[in-house]
């Protein structure tokens, strides 16, 4: 395939349709309506299902129903909406079925705006809805990996049999770059042996999230800690610059990630010897190497557009071992190059007294 | 303990247990007529000949544990999202034949907006809404459906309804939509009227079967707990207090509903 110049909603859109979608279910929301736009033609040209439903609250239970089935689906919101898909996600999580969401965080609390913003960390990352789970939360950077990661949310939802959330933000669903999209693949022809999809030959199947008794209900939960401690043994992803001689580290995200590697060539342009980490997974997060290295530098910044929201598995991560410095914009707004060369500069003062 | 019965083989059966059911004992209030309901559709699934190819979705409310008691698939919806769970199922589903089973707090609360909107779309699904006037499950707080005056735990005085607001007619707003092929109201409160519920259940998944549209079956219940009656009582009740709030009657039936042969 060839690249070609994709906006990022039309990109995510389009590779869930190659990865084998069949289902998707939604409700416009800038910044990410494009993604319900473009589905809306191509899943009917193609003969699946596309359906705009009347809120968030319908289109995640929506989504539910058709992942008990057993089939492949997905949808995509921004903050507000995310918002209101707690409830379903919750429950989602709670009966073991696999489902992708997409989130291009927006600005907020309440309406905000609809600038990008990374402020749905906590609401994404620390758990599912009311109750005790994790999704697993990737964090491209770009748009080819925004269209990579989708196969992997698809691959890694059927693997476990969990929820997984694609963060974006604003910018990353609205801008344009070149990047490459995957064949089409072929529709799977298979049910899982567990889908409710008539009890045909076979004792019926019961998808719920309903343990009446006290020990029934953490024995099961018991059984979601497990898988969930699976996938944080398997599942960490993230991608480091220039960590081997790096005396500052620097931990952003997406976006944050992305600004982050031209502040990194600037500071080491001038004299400044710094690397990057930028998680891939924000659950499960690469909490065991920001350890190893938090031993090696001297000083740590964390940059987010947020006031400072994964900075808290950050400094859990390094756990003391070196000082954490932190530069968040809010509201929509970028954290420039400048300002984070001048948040470097101050942290390599500080740890050099 | 299980007894063996040897019928002899010119001796038609005229009584089962429905296929569709699973002989296990339910956890309802005696007096409740959920069993009863549980049993009309199992007993029309089977006549129906669709066990194998039939998905429900539960609600929240008394009936939450219903996929117990069905010998079919069964799916678990959150308060209310009972039908957009649903339409999930059947959109990626359309050979299916997917039913909701919905309280009045789940269907004319909480979950008005995903019964409207899936009546609306047309969604080929049939839902049978039990309304007993309260919320059973939560210990006798005031639904949607609790007649003005009737005392409840979160209307002590008896709902007033400038207060509270009035009892939400949910089936003749269903009827207002387009996409409804067959709203109904019945109740389940003697055996001539049971008799007729049971129909009404076979005509609306007959019309799902027909891809016609979306068919809703309202059934007036009781619920003698949380009434604080007898269930002798309580279906007397019912009879004299809610009919007049809730009236009988199909609200919506188009011309090919009507024409369904219902046996
Ligand atoms: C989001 C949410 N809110 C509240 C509840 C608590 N709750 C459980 S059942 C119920 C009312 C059910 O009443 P109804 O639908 O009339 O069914 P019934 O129990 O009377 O059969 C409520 C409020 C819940 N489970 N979820």
């Amino acid at each position: 395939m060839a690249k070609e110049l994709l906006k990022g909603n039309v990109a995510f859109a389009e590779a869930a349709v190659r990865n084998g979608l069949q289902a998707y279910f939604g409700y416009p929301i800038t910044p990410q309506s494009e993604a319900l736009e473009h589905l809306s033609k191509r899943m009917l040209e193609l003969d699946r299902v596309f359906l705009q439903a009347e809120s968030e609250v319908a289109a995640i239970n929506m989504v539910y129903g058709a992942a008990c089935t057993g089939v492949r689906v997905m949808t995509s919101t921004s903050g507000p909406g995310f918002s209101l898909m707690t409830e379903g996600l919750s429950y989602i999580a709670g009966s073991e079925v696999p489902v992708v969401v997409v989130n291009m965080m927006r600005g907020g609390p309440g309406l905000g705006n609809i600038q990008p913003a990374q402020a749905d960390y906590a609401l994404m990352v620390h758990t599912v809805g009311h109750g005790d789970f994790h999704a697993i939360v990737l964090a491209p950077a770009n748009i080819q990996e925004l269209i990579d990661m989708v196969g992997l949310a698809f691959d890694l939802a059927e693997k476990y049999r969990t929820v997984v959330y694609i963060a974006g933000d604003g910018s990353l669903g609205q801008m344009m770059e070149s990047a490459e999209l995957p064949p089409m693949k072929p529709l799977p022809t298979e049910r899982p042996a567990w889908a409710t999809i008539g009890a045909k030959d076979r004792e019926p199947n019961a998808i719920t999230s309903l343990f009446l008794g006290a020990e029934p209900l953490e024995a099961w939960n018991l059984h979601l800690q497990k898988k969930l401690a699976q996938i944080k043994e398997n599942e960490v992803r993230w991608q480091e610059y220039q960590t081997e001689d790096a005396d500052l580290l620097m931990v952003a995200y997406g976006t944050v990630g992305r600004i982050c590697t031209s502040v990194m060539r600037e500071a080491r342009k001038q004299g400044l010897r710094v690397g990057l980490l930028r998680p891939q997974t924000l659950w499960p997060f690469p909490a065991a190497r920001l350890n190893e290295l938090a031993g090696q530098v001297r000083g740590i910044l964390v940059s987010e557009m947020s006031a400072g929201q994964m900075l808290a598995d950050v400094e859990r991560a390094v756990a003391g071992k070196c000082p954490v410095a932190f530069h968040g914009r809010l509201g929509g707004v970028f954290p420039m190059v400048d300002e984070l060369l001048a948040e470097l500069k101050k942290l390599d003062q500080e740890v050099s007294k | 303990m299980s007894v063996t019965v040897n019928i002899p083989a010119d001796m038609e059966v005229v009584y089962e247990y429905p296929r569709s059911m699973n002989k296990v004992y339910t956890h309802y209030c005696p007096g409740c007529p959920h069993g009863i309901l549980h049993r009309l559709i199992a007993e029309v699934i089977d006549e129906l000949g669709i066990q194998d190819r039939c998905i429900g979705v539960a609600p929240v409310g008394c009936s939450v544990l219903i996929y117990k008691y069905f010998n079919v698939d069964f799916v678990e919806a959150a308060h209310g999202r009972a039908p957009a769970m649903a339409t999930g199922i059947k959109r990626t589903n359309p050979d299916k034949i997917v039913f909701t089973y919905q309280g009045d707090g789940d269907m004319a609360a909480i979950g008005t907006a995903e019964a409207i909107h899936a009546a609306n779309r047309g969604e080929r699904l049939t839902t049978v809404f039990v309304n007993n006037a309260i919320y059973g499950m939560t210990g006798g707080q005031m639904a949607p459906t609790t007649l003005p005056g009737m005392v409840t735990t979160s209307t002590p005085m008896g709902r007033d309804v400038r207060l509270a607001g009035y009892p939400v007619p949910m089936s003749e707003i269903l009827a207002q939509t387009k996409g409804a092929v067959y709203i109904t109201r019945q109740m389940a409160l003697d055996l001539p009227s049971i008799v007729k519920t049971k129909k009404a259940i076979k005509r609306a998944f007959m019309a799902q079967m027909a891809d016609l549209g979306y068919s809703s079956v309202e059934v007036l219940s009781t619920c003698n707990t949380n009434w604080n009656m007898s269930p002798w009582d309580s279906m007397v009740w019912a009879k004299e207090h809610m009919v007049p709030t809730f009236p009988l009657g199909d609200f919506k039936m188009t011309d090919e509903v009507r024409a369904l042969k219902v046996r």
